[in-house]
């Protein structure tokens, strides 16, 4: 009864769509909308989890057929384990993103041309999840780029904006192409459409192989794969914030939904070499996507790389499910991928959260430049907390969520030795200490962010007059606070709820995590390791807490207020604070000398020369120069031949299509 | 009863560490002092330093958040767990297994980013020039410890620390390769991370090479008190992971008896003493580096550790 209850929830959506285009200029149509948009995900959150438990006791994943779509095929959804899972996932997030704009919707300046597409984007994603055929998946897909392709435009007058959707609608279409690609070799040509026959003749390897190289691409695209990220770090903040925060952080998990959907059900049998090519591409995109991040001082585009970073974290679990699996170590798979899975759910807790705090301080203070704000911390304490766990887990520090997902990572590259190829041995301990880098980079820029943002003082008259934003607003992001918490403190029982996707994709699970004593987690047996959150929690509120009562109660408690020491030289002025960029200077010059061709050139006046000196910083992201600009100078080039050939006068064009005609058929007869 | 005592083993760890880490300051300094011809204070000096800073008023600046209150007992109570889980005088306390030491790594960088964001806190040029650089240090730092845990785990088969000890001391470990260079690293680790000589300089107050200390710069009383011993504990939590891992030899296996357990109290005390003595031996004979040739030295570090690391990958068999 699921299945057929969350298809009307998704229409309910895309009927609200259309019902809200007349009136969205309405005071109360916001509201009302992101109201809506808020019952539909809580209900289909709800019908996500009950599905999942009801696997986990051995349910069969329901069907549904519908004659809708092409004549005589229909449109086929099924909802198992991985979809229920990932159904949980996007709207744990669009929940909370639709309660934030409850509040925050009515500052929006253009509500007509948010409004109608904001519940299409929720039900193109919810759909590309549930869909079990062809037609209905790529469908799925092409409505939830097309909304989310207008969400980015929304705000169309800033040029960078329109810029920023030139390039995701192209990146975009590369993304459907390849797909279309991926799922004609799988189909045999469109012969069976339904994911279930695909399943029940698995392609042969060669065509696996061209499918497997067409799908890292097509979804690669969407999810931000380095290189193909270049437009995420431009789309996702030109949309409204809370939009951003469903960009990052849930269609990039549907794209990782569609890689694992693809890879791990329907391609058939791994060769190891499809797990080490995901496993380097996930292991350089983890490395780049933070050192991105660290050069930014754009509040939303630092959040849009992190997301490019952690995309590559979970790249990296995946392709060591795949080597695992392609050796035939279930136990290994399962891990891998439990971790993959969690850090899916991790990502889209925190980076939601990131970007609706981001949001509260966009409204607040109009600003997303880090050098412009400062000292918000005063003004906005509740948004503050929320940035800083959300700041904490992403940098994977226990007890939040994110340390736990890294820590699966980990426990299941130390697991691999027992992998054979050679290349898997040098490439895993290579890409397990980018890992590591990852995460410390990640604290790095995180410590920055916060720092510029929330710490110090006020650069600006904006910061300086920051207040916090509404009710509905903050109750959004403390509700992802709490989730972000609750599933680093009790992870058990999201591997436990995990078990019936495992078993469903490499046919094993972890370990039955609320057995264990204490509710520790534990990756394969408690004598190799074990993790226990709850305890570590209450043992660090613990000593805190009497710490603090021994240090009160035996010694001083007397506190007084005075002016900054700083040495005995306190400048007074905001300007002299460490700025984002001095901050990250020291990283820069360690890291992006060489990656980024970062120069600094300093322009010192002459002694008695009275003007002021100046620095200047160039920063190159050599993909653009490597790949995307001769390609684009190709297709200029191809077009400009092309389009020479329409000035052609009529005697020629006849000659041209006579001359096209011959060759055809030559080329008709030496085939045959 | 035996709940009880394993209560009691567990929380005599955590006094044990407490006791012992200001000692361990006191130890470094009188030796690095003895060695360069000067009497030096006592070794209980450190005591009375902490007890005289807590007992002061604490200052704070007019425009300090909540942040930089409470950011002094975040970062002493996960450097107390942490170093409360590593093992010292016996194996396998009743907490031990809530924490490999994929997580110690964590509680460490969880002490140092609350750390981190107190110092840019007050909003003052050295609070930023310390923790900037303090971050960078430790985003080379990390991977190297991570790398070096890699080493021990695969070689230990386990990621507990009482486990990876326990396999240091029973087994057949012989003299491998991987073993010396993660040694090495660690110990490069433990000297960049506690700011020792010669990557950060902890007696300095000359401005331009201070890191840790630029970064604490507008704490005092006792806040300041609570920052110094929680960096006291996290020099004793490294001196105890080198010996416990690399020198295993009389810690009181899981279940022992009382005089058992009295005796590997008695030789963690001298293992740490020595190890204090070895470090202070070591600090007078170098200079301090330039910031960015610290950059160099980690690099060795995480070098060292991805070839120890690699070395297994490679000399595990098909």
């Amino acid at each position: 009864m699921d299945l057929p209850f969350a298809l009307c929830l998704v229409s309910l959506l895309i009927g609200a769509a259309a019902l809200v285009a007349p009136v969205a200029g309405r005071s109360w149509a916001s509201v009302a909308l992101y109201g809506l948009c808020l019952g539909v995900s809580s209900l289909l959150l709800v019908i996500g989890l009950w599905s999942l438990v009801a696997m986990g006791g051995g349910a069969e994943a329901p069907l549904l057929w519908l004659p809708l779509g092409i004549p005589g095929q229909g449109v086929h959804f099924r909802l198992d384990g991985l979809s229920a899972f990932f159904l949980i996932v996007i709207n744990l997030a669009a929940s909370a993103a639709s309660l934030f704009a409850i509040g925050s919707g009515r500052h929006e300046h253009a509500p007509h041309r948010v409004l109608p597409f904001y519940p299409v984007f929720l039900a193109g994603m919810n759909l590309v999840v549930l869909a079990n055929d062809v037609y209905g998946f790529l469908f799925s897909w092409e409505v939830m780029s097309v909304a989310s392709w207008f969400l980015v435009i929304a705000h169309h007058r800033q040029p960078e904006n329109r810029r920023a959707g030139y390039v995701y609608l192209i990146m975009a279409a590369l993304s459907t192409q390849m797909l279309l690609v991926t799922f004609g070799l799988l189909s045999g040509f469109g012969a069976h459409l339904d994911f279930d026959a695909i399943r029940a003749t698995p392609p042969s390897l060669d065509i696996a192989r061209l499918a497997l190289l067409a799908v890292v691409i097509g979804t690669g695209a969407k999810a931000g794969l380095v290189p193909l990220h270049v437009w995420l770090p431009l789309a996702h903040p030109a949309a409204p914030s809370h939009v951003s925060g469903l960009m990052s952080g849930i269609m990039t998990k549907v794209a990782i939904y569609g890689l694992v959907r693809v890879t791990f059900d329907l391609l058939g049998p791994p060769e190891w070499t499809w797990g080490a090519g995901i496993l380097l591409l996930g292991g350089t995109t983890a490395v780049t996507g933070v050192l991105y991040a660290l050069m930014q001082h754009d509040l939303k585009r630092l959040l849009a790389y992190h997301t490019v970073e952690n995309i590559g974290i979970i790249a990296i679990g995946l392709g060591l499910a795949l080597a695992f699996r392609a050796n035939g170590f279930q136990m290994g798979a399962a891990l891998a991928l439990t971790a993959a899975l969690f850090h899916v759910l991790n990502h889209s807790l925190f980076k939601t959260l990131l970007f609706l705090s981001a949001g509260a301080v966009l409204t607040a203070t109009g600003e997303r430049d880090l050098d412009r704000l400062g000292g918000l911390i005063r003004g906005m304490p509740i948004t503050a907390f929320c940035f800083l766990v959300g700041s904490a887990a992403i940098s994977a520090l226990p007890p939040l969520n994110g340390f736990v997902s890294e820590w699966l990572a980990l426990q299941a590259i130390l697991i691999s030795p027992e992998l054979p190829q050679w290349i898997l041995k040098f490439l895993v301990p290579m890409v397990g200490a980018g890992l590591a880098l990852s995460a410390a980079l990640a604290a790095a820029c995180f410590v920055k962010a916060f720092g510029a943002a929330f710490l110090g003082r006020a650069r600006t008259a904006a910061a300086e007059r920051a207040v916090e934003v509404e009710r509905s607003s903050l109750a959004a992001m403390l509700i992802l606070v709490a989730a972000c918490v609750l599933a680093g403190v009790l992870p058990g029982l999201v591997v436990d709820a995990l078990a019936p996707v495992t078993t469903l994709l490499v046919g094993s699970h972890l370990p039955n995590q609320i057995t264990q004593p204490w509710l520790t987690l534990v990756a394969t047996t408690p004598e190799r390791s074990s993790y226990n959150g709850l305890i570590l929690m209450v043992f660090i509120a613990l000593s805190a807490s009497l710490s603090a009562f021994g240090v009160h109660r035996l010694a001083s408690r007397r506190r007084r207020r005075a002016g900054a020491w700083d040495c005995g030289y306190p400048e007074t002025s905001p300007a002299t604070q460490y700025t984002a960029a001095s901050f990250a200077q020291p990283i820069r010059r360690v890291f992006a000398s060489v990656l980024f061709s970062a120069r600094e050139k300093i322009d010192m006046p002459a002694p008695g020369d009275s003007r002021a000196a100046r620095l200047t910083l160039t920063i190159r992201d050599p993909v653009w120069a490597l790949l995307y600009r001769p390609v684009a100078v190709a297709v200029t080039t191809a077009a400009e031949i092309i389009s020479s050939a329409l000035s052609l006068s009529i005697r020629q064009h006849l000659g041209l299509v006579y001359g096209t005609l011959i060759l055809l058929l030559v080329v008709l007869a030496l085939w045959q | 009863m035996a709940m009880i005592q394993s209560l009691l083993a567990q929380g005599f760890q955590m006094m044990l560490v407490l006791a012992v880490a200001p000692l361990v300051i006191g130890i470094i300094r009188k030796v690095k002092a003895r060695l360069s011809r000067r009497i030096g204070p006592s070794i209980f000096q450190p005591y009375r330093d902490l007890i005289r800073l807590a007992r002061k008023d604490t200052v704070v600046a007019h425009n300090a958040s909540w942040l930089f209150l409470v950011a002094p007992y975040i970062v002493f109570a996960a450097i107390w767990v942490a170093a409360a889980l590593v093992p010292t005088y016996a194996l396998g306390l009743i907490f031990s297994w809530s924490a490999d030491i994929i997580v110690i790594v964590g509680l460490l960088a969880l002490a140092r980013f609350f750390l981190a964001l107190a110092g840019l806190d007050v909003g003052t040029a050295f609070g930023g020039i310390g923790t900037s650089r303090e971050m960078m240090i430790s985003s080379l730092a990390e991977p190297a410890m991570l790398m070096i845990v890699f080493t021990l785990s695969l070689l230990a088969q386990s990621t507990q620390l009482s486990s990876i000890a326990h396999y240091m001391m029973t087994a057949d470990v012989g003299l491998r390769v991987s073993c010396g260079l993660a040694l090495l690293g660690l110990v490069m680790v433990t000297i960049a991370e506690n700011g020792r000589v010669p990557v950060d300089n902890p007696a300095t107050h000359l401005e331009l090479t201070m890191v840790h200390e630029a970064m604490i710069l507008e704490y005092s009383g006792r806040h300041l008190a609570l920052i110094e011993l929680a960096a006291a504990l996290k020099l004793t939590l490294y001196l105890s992971m080198l010996t416990c891992v690399f020198l295993p030899w009389g810690i009181a296996l899981n279940g022992a008896k009382l005089p058992v357990l009295g005796l590997g109290v008695l030789i963690y005390l001298i293992k740490i003493t020595v190890a204090s003595a070895v470090l202070a031996a070591f600090e007078v004979t170098v200079a301090k580096m330039r910031v960015f040739r610290v950059v160099d030295f980690l690099n060795f570090a995480l070098m060292l550790g991805l070839l120890a690391t690699l070395l297994l990958f490679v000399s595990r068999s098909i």
